[in-house]
């Protein structure tokens, strides 16, 4: 069937069930109720605190089939997710779905346990090098499931995703189990992907080391959620968690970019007075932040709140008070982790009330701009961030098609050519965001509005940056790079991308 | 008409270029490339189109060219063999 | 009116500079063969530049520095170069009439054999030694195809036996004697290159001064600094609105048919009047080359 971005949803696949086909941003209407873990009795003063990885694997219960999932909020630094994988293996269990919030390069030290069928399923944001090839190349008997960070929670939330063991790598974690992310030497901020994790699995364990006296506080997972602790000599690398503060580009090519997207919230008609914004953490956005303070301070417009993903360049708009507030999902940088832990106007947030679309309202529907980045864009506007231009599985979804969704106005910045890559294209290899929720396409040779946003165009004119149409970008891309070859693919299922509605967007094939 | 009369090498390894290495080869082998990038999917045989245009041009039948592109552009691939063609034939090359 | 508010140096022999040279917004970009150039590459530079200009569509104006015609380079870049048609060629080190002269014989030759309209194809000096410096008029006056003079940078201090400083003492001399010849010359004054990308406070006093000076432009090495020459040239709006009231009260007297401009109550001048239409005609013309709000 025919999905509503025009991508071949096939009837069944192999491994996925209940399939429904993308239709629009928000016509799929849920049904059914919240799930939740079994419910249980902890006896005052009870202990929860385990010797080893190996004993909570055992008191979990987990067993071959079942499902575990990690955050992955230390990004490049986390150690858990590979320790506990390797515990696991050992013990002989075998046949798990692996489903974390996101898998980074650190990651591919599990290869040799999918290839043996510890772990036989995958669902996650993206997957990046080895790992990623792997998940194109369908040697999982099951095909991986990619979701948004909205996506997951609601999948999480409904019971699509049935966590049985959730293993939480805790910076600050007290002897009963209260949790937060900002104290201990593995800090890593906000604990957003976790929290969801801790509300809905059926065992969670937290591993820690930074392991505190009775009561934690300040508390963003309660104890009320947590089965066991493990305290273990370390749960990942301060430097790969969280950097010193990202430096702005230099580069003039996303210099450009990112003034021309700057310029263009100026016209938009949504830079006024208590506007909101979230930004990406790529070079251009970085650089976008920056314009836009200038701007801000010059116009003297403040912002009643930022989303993201934080870094350091948010954290100064914050303590100028050209933003009142901040909700945080993830951190990246030291002085974003200070900021979560000294400023009360520093709030974090779980990914529920980030992105979830089946809630009673996800703070991105409150959102009126967010710059977001692409691997690939299309004369429809469908946006792909998760596969190359070889059709491989190297980025994730993130928060993309939440935010953009959300969003009153959804930029998305790129160069128009990267190496001899056209950034614009006819079709991308993979849809992830719908072209419909997309307004604007900022690349160093021009912008292009989405027809569908008449009203943009119009306030745009008065801008001094190269308007044109989509399909003028696509031309000049072609006309530098010669048009591609198209990529043969097979006809075998290794990976589904889903809406943040649980609907299907697209499908991702092996290549020929 | 062009003689390569020894090996040369044109371009570098930096991104948006293509780094040439180009050897005599005995007629009967003809002209061989050996081509490496990362956008081989989508662009190989594009390249492989210019690279063999440069050499039929300059009347060059059989040579040896091992190519490493980091994403160059057709005017960048075609420069950089004008480049290699005329180190490898001590003469000018025009156009 | 011919802007050349920024000229922007792109080396000749890096690919990924010379595909994006033309996005910034420079009124000219300088494809140098020359100083940015290694001797051993100075073919490989020469082949870019022309696959480049013969492949890719600049919207602003494109000039090629050669190498001097003295080094074994200067004749073969001719050659190839005017085949794809500069704008605009950039001789380096010019210290006497002659050398232009005969460029200009060898570019009049190119238009003829490619069919290119005669005299398309213009040509600039960089003057960079005391004695090049002397013969600033006759150098700018040689063809009529010279439209530009500019002072070099470090290779000028070097033959003044001087160096850098923070108020440009070391090029008083040297940047009189060019704007006093280009001005009399009724050619472009263009001036020195500054390195320091990073250092913006001294750079925005620089090009202040020369603007003051009366240089029509500056070189740049790197697109931020095209935004900072730009802003600086661009007229004020205090500026504009008195030039439009001289222009009024000049126009009022006319139609009196009076001898007599006045202004609030002070006589104002012919040359007055002339500054005047000057501004309005430069605001018109960076009205219309801009592109991008200034950074």
């Amino acid at each position: 069937m025919i999905n509503g971005v025009g991508r071949e949803i096939p009837e069944s696949i192999a491994g996925i069930k209940n399939i429904k086909p993308y239709s629009e941003p928000f016509s799929y209407i849920p049904t059914g109720c919240l799930t939740g873990p079994n419910i249980i009795i902890n006896k005052p003063r009870s202990e929860k605190i385990l010797t080893s990885i190996d004993q909570a694997i055992e008191a979990s219960g987990l067993k071959d089939g079942m499902t575990i999932s990690f955050h992955h909020h230390f990004r490049n630094g986390d150690y858990v997710l590979n320790m506990v994988i390797a515990a696991i293996a050992k013990k002989g269990i075998r046949d798990l779905t692996l489903a974390p919030s996101s898998l980074n390069s650190i990651n591919e030290e599990i290869i040799p346990y999918i290839e043996q069928g510890v772990i036989t399923a995958v669902e996650t944001s993206g997957a990046r090098g080895k790992l990623g090839q792997l998940l194109t190349s369908g040697k999982l008997s099951k095909p991986t499931i990619i979701r948004s960070h909205g996506g997951r929670a609601r999948a999480i939330e409904c019971g699509e995703l049935q966590i049985d063991v959730a293993f939480i790598g805790a910076p600050a974690c007290d002897t009963y189990g209260n949790i937060n992310g900002v104290e201990g030497k593995s800090a890593c901020g906000s604990l957003g992907y976790a929290m969801v994790d801790a509300a809905y699995a059926n065992k969670v364990v937290a591993i820690t080391d930074h392991l505190v006296p009775y009561p934690l506080f300040p508390i963003s997972i309660p104890q009320t959620q947590v089965d066991y602790i493990v305290p273990v000599e370390a749960i990942g690398d301060p430097k790969g968690i969280a950097s010193g503060a990202l430096r702005i580009s230099k580069d003039p090519r996303e210099l450009l970019i990112a003034q021309y997207a700057t310029t263009a919230i100026e016209y938009s008609g949504y830079f006024k007075q208590d506007y909101s914004i979230q930004l990406g953490s790529g070079g251009a956005s970085l650089a976008a932040a920056r314009f836009l303070r200038e701007k801000m301070k010059k116009q003297g417009i403040t912002a009643s709140f930022g989303l993201g993903g934080v870094t350091a360049p948010f954290i100064e708009m914050l303590e100028e008070g050209l933003i009142k507030a901040v909700y945080d999902v993830q951190d990246f940088d030291i002085p974003s982790i200070e900021s979560m832990k000294r400023n009360k106007n520093h709030q974090e947030m779980s990914a529920s009330f980030y992105a979830n679309p089946h809630n009673r309202g996800p703070i991105v529907n409150q959102l009126d701009v967010v710059i977001l980045s692409a691997t690939e864009v299309d004369v429809d506007f469908n946006v792909n961030v998760i596969t190359d231009s070889n059709g491989v599985i190297m980025g994730a979804v993130g928060g993309h098609q939440d935010t953009a969704a959300g969003a009153a106005l959804s930029i998305v910045v790129a160069p128009l050519l990267r190496g001899r890559l056209p950034m614009v294209i006819d079709q991308v290899h993979t849809v992830c965001t719908p072209g419909e929720t997309v307004d604007i396409i900022v690349t160093e040779r021009g912008v292009a509005v989405n027809p569908l946003r008449k009203d943009l165009k119009e306030n745009l004119k008065a801008a001094n940056i190269p308007l044109m149409d989509i399909e003028e970008l696509r031309d000049i891309a072609y006309e530098f790079a010669g048009k591609p070859d198209p990529i043969q693919v097979s006809d075998k299922v290794t990976a589904v991308v889903e809406y943040r509605d649980g609907t299907l967007i697209d499908v991702i094939r092996t290549t020929v | 008409m062009l003689q390569i009369i020894q090996p040369s090498q044109a371009g570098t390894v930096e991104s948006n270029d293509i780094l040439i290495v180009l050897t005599p080869a005995s007629a009967d082998k003809g002209i061989e490339i050996d081509l490496v990038s990362p956008v081989l999917k989508k662009y190989g045989r594009q390249i492989r189109s210019v690279i063999q245009k440069v050499l039929q041009e300059q009347g060059i039948e059989a040579a040896h060219v091992s190519a490493n592109d980091r994403g160059a552009l057709d005017c960048t691939i075609r420069a950089r063999m004008m480049t290699a063609v005329e180190r490898a034939a001590g003469e000018e090359v025009l156009g | 009116m011919k802007l050349r508010r920024t000229m922007m140096f792109v080396p000749g022999n890096n690919p990924g500079m010379l595909i994006n040279a033309g996005i910034y917004g420079a009124d000219t970009i300088i494809f140098d063969l020359e100083d940015s150039v290694a001797i051993s590459e100075k073919d490989a530079a020469r082949h870019l530049v022309y696959s480049a200009m013969k492949t890719i569509k600049y919207s602003c104006e494109v000039a090629v520095r050669i190498n001097h015609i003295s080094t074994p380079f200067g004749y073969k870049d001719l050659k190839t170069i005017l085949a794809v048609k500069p704008d605009l060629i950039r001789l380096p080190k010019a210290e006497m009439a002659v050398d232009i002269e005969e460029i200009d014989a060898i570019i009049t030759d190119a238009e003829s054999k490619h069919g290119f309209i005669p005299g398309s194809i213009k040509m600039m000096a960089a003057i960079e030694t005391a004695k090049g410096i002397r013969n600033a008029y006759s150098i700018a006056t040689a063809s009529p195809r010279m439209v530009a003079l500019a002072i070099g940078g470090e290779d000028y201090l070097a033959d003044l036996q001087t160096s850098r400083t923070k108020d440009g003492k070391e090029f008083l001399a040297g940047r009189g004697q060019l704007i006093l010849a280009a001005r009399e010359a009724g050619i472009h004054a263009i001036d020195t290159v500054f390195g320091d990308v990073n250092n913006e406070e001294d750079f925005i006093a620089e090009t202040t001064r020369i603007k003051e000076m009366g240089f029509d432009g500056k070189s740049v090495v790197n697109p931020r600094q095209i935004g900072i020459v730009h802003e600086i040239y661009t007229p004020t709006d205090k500026e504009i609105d008195h030039a439009q009231r001289v222009i009024a009260a000049y126009e009022e007297s006319l139609a009196r048919k009076s001898g007599v401009v006045s202004l609030n109550g002070k006589m104002i001048d012919i040359p007055v009047v002339k500054r005047a239409q000057r501004t309005l005609a430069y605001a018109n013309a960076v009205g219309k080359s801009e592109r991008g709000a200034t950074l």
